[in-house]
């Protein structure tokens, strides 16, 4: 492909006309653009943010910024994590349900269903985690109280729907189809043939797939959950309406006092947001932008060694 | 009887080649069990549905491996026990994809009228009132956002395509548009907000900054898409026409494109269907207001998600009418979103490549 392509080049560049050079500095110019319009990102975020770090603890409301930043990036993160935890085995089940166990016909149907659950636009999910899910939770948080009250995560009072636990699990269905899109594309990529062996030294389908597919699929189901987890993070709408936030830094996953999120935080506030106050909401902004960009980073990075090796 | 019974037992010399295993219709008799069984008890409990459900999934997945290991063995009762966890979390997605379509469409239907649709919000208190102004804001602001991203989009990957060989720049590029798909939208929304406050000063908001900020979002999507459709154009059709003596960027333009148009328009649809449903960037650089505005370039404008997003959480008094507002906008928009993402598919489906695949 690329001799043809490179030996295609010399024969033009003897004669390059104006056009050429023309179109080549408009393409080349998209793509610095993308360059330019990420590292803006950063630039701006830290121009705005930069104030807040030498600002003044009564502008603040905190001792200082990351006294400010923590409980929100803290929360930020269990919301995240357990989104992954539940929704990292469903998205593997339902993958391997396109990839390996539904007929070809019901796989793309069961595919199509997965991909609406992505195109549903996360305000409208989070009317349905406020009206529909937290108030069907509530009855199985108090069950939790009752019976696992002893263990600090759900110590209560369970008298709400609207916790963190609830925010988490809208989380998990949005994660959901990223992480399943990813891991189905990888699972389709194993290779026939470790596949066909695997069946023909007698192993059951479970056992084909424990000894071809995972060991196979590994990174890129890895990779495909960190993607999910950065999902996650950014996520905004969804938590600001559900969560009822009270910004304190604690496991305990049912009670009515829960941590914040970055984005929900500057969602709620900043609508209102004045002077000094908006610079904190921007820096809190750089802070989410550095750990998805971390998260994303690392996702792609075990992605692109998983695909070398493969 | 004992003579008859012990002698042939002990001789075997080979395994059988057939292992006993259960009939088709097992799992039909299990699912038949256990469903009757969570039935009667829930019925008697007086559970609801979704313990019911719950609770034959449970008994489903002990009975039918529990059968299978008692006359095919442990490693077949695993398989079969995997088989239904794998199928079963299936049905737990689905969950939140049917409830959420009942509760947009029934809570959502009641509030739909001609009134609904072509009001705005403007003097509006309690009853009454409609979309109007946000329809029009999503409408402009998405447009915008397209006409921003669409050509970045397309140009950069035709870069990465054509011109970028796989070297150095076109891997960093590849690499920071991947990056660029993991920004959070809030993100997006903050660094519009940073970069209009620069020329409007603080407290900047209107339409066209949203459109910026969902441009940041859009570009990768759009630059993915096109690329995986330039790479689908087959090497011929370009030799072909280089050897007519045709300047590369006539063949990109005239060949090139062409055949990976539908691709295209496909991916640009359903980036369109992505980000129309944003609403943190929106909320934060566009604003909110109850009356049309039609200038993307000056104040505030209203856009469907953010509409939804206020009408919910700040529903006035009494509570009612703004939370059937909030829901009747949800359905119009998950109607546009969904009809965006059918127009996006029928329209990949008129205009496949025929390559060979």
């Amino acid at each position: 492909m690329s001799t043809t392509q490179s030996s295609a080049e010399q024969s033009t560049r003897s004669a390059r006309r104006p056009g050429d050079t023309i179109f080549a500095g408009l393409a080349t110019g998209a793509a610095f653009t993308i360059l330019v319009a990420l590292a803006g990102v950063a630039i701006f975020l830290t121009l705005e943010g930069w104030p807040a770090i030498t600002a003044s603890p009564e502008e603040i409301g905190e001792s200082n910024i990351i006294v400010y930043v923590w409980p929100l990036l803290f929360g930020t993160l269990l919301a995240a994590a357990l989104a992954m935890l539940m929704a990292a085995p469903l998205a593997i089940g339902v993958a391997l349900v396109i990839s390996h166990y539904a007929p070809r016909r019901v796989a793309g149907i069961v595919g199509g269903l997965i991909d609406l659950l992505a195109a549903v636009p996360s305000v409208v999910y989070g009317l349905w985690g406020i009206q529909f899910l937290a108030p069907k939770v509530l009855p199985f948080y108090q069950t939790l109280q009752e019976r696992l009250g002893f263990l600090p995560f759900f110590e209560g009072p369970a008298t709400s729907g609207r916790t963190i636990l609830t925010a988490a699990i809208v989380l998990a269905v949005m994660a959901l189809p990223i992480i399943t899109s990813i891991s189905r594309e990888v699972f389709l990529q194993t290779p026939t043939l470790h596949q066909e062996a695997a069946l023909a030294l007698g192993a059951t389908r479970w056992e084909m797939i424990r000894m071809t597919v995972f060991p196979y699929g590994r990174s890129g189901v890895i990779s495909a959950v960190l993607l999910g987890l950065g999902r996650a993070l950014g996520e905004t709408m969804a938590i600001a309406m559900v969560l009822s936030a009270t910004g304190v830094v604690t496991f305990n996953l049912i009670s009515t006092q829960n941590p914040s999120t970055i984005a929900a935080n500057i969602a709620l506030k900043f609508p209102e947001a004045s002077g000094i106050s908006v610079n904190v909401l921007i820096f809190s902004g750089l802070v989410l932008f550095v750990v998805t960009f971390l998260v994303n980073f690392l996702g792609r990075w075990i992605a692109g060694r998983g695909q070398v090796k493969g | 009887m004992n003579a008859v019974e012990t002698a042939p037992e002990k001789t075997y010399t080979a395994l059988p080649l057939v292992a006993p295993q259960l009939p088709k219709w097992a799992p039909l008799i299990a699912l038949l069990i256990s469903g009757s069984v969570a039935g009667l008890v829930s019925l008697l409990a007086g559970w609801g549905l979704y313990a019911a459900a719950f609770v034959t999934v449970l008994l489903f997945a002990i009975v039918l491996p529990a059968w299978s290991r008692g006359v095919e063995g442990a490693r077949r009762s695993k398989d079969r026990l995997a088989t239904i966890l794998i199928w079963s979390t299936f049905g737990i997605a689905l969950i939140p994809l049917v409830t959420l379509i009942w509760q947009v469409v029934e809570n959502g239907a009641p509030a739909l009228s001609a009134e609904f649709l072509t009001y705005s919000m403007r003097n509006v208190v309690g009853e009454g009132g409609g979309i109007y102004h946000a329809i029009v804001g999503t409408l402009i602001i998405t447009a915008w956002a397209t006409v921003i991203s669409v050509p970045i989009g397309v140009m950069t990957a035709i870069y990465l395509v054509e011109y970028g060989n796989n070297r150095l720049p076109a891997r960093i590029i590849t690499f920071l548009v991947d990056v660029m798909t993991g920004i959070p939208s809030i993100v997006a929304g903050l660094f519009a907000y940073a970069l209009f406050v620069l020329f409007f000063g603080p407290g900047v908001r209107m339409g066209f900054g949203g459109s910026v900020a969902l441009a940041v979002l859009m570009i990768p999507i759009v630059v993915r898409a096109t690329e995986e459709m330039l790479k689908l154009v087959p090497h011929e059709l370009r030799e072909a026409s280089y050897a007519l003596g045709v300047p590369k960027w006539r063949t990109v333009t005239k060949v090139v494109l062409p055949t990976s148009l539908g691709g295209i328009i496909t991916g640009v649809t359903l980036a369109i269907a992505r980000v129309a449903g944003e609403t943190a960037p929106l909320l934060i650089i566009a604003g909110k207001t109850d009356s049309v505005n039609f200038d993307a370039f000056s104040e505030r404008m209203a856009s469907l998600p953010v509409f939804i997003y206020y009408s919910y959480m700040q529903p006035g008094v009494p509570p009612e009418f703004g939370q059937e507002r909030a829901w009747g906008a949800a359905l119009v928009l998950i109607v546009l979103v969904l009809f965006l993402n059918l127009l996006a598919r029928a329209v990949g489906r008129f205009f496949a490549p025929k390559t060979k695949r």
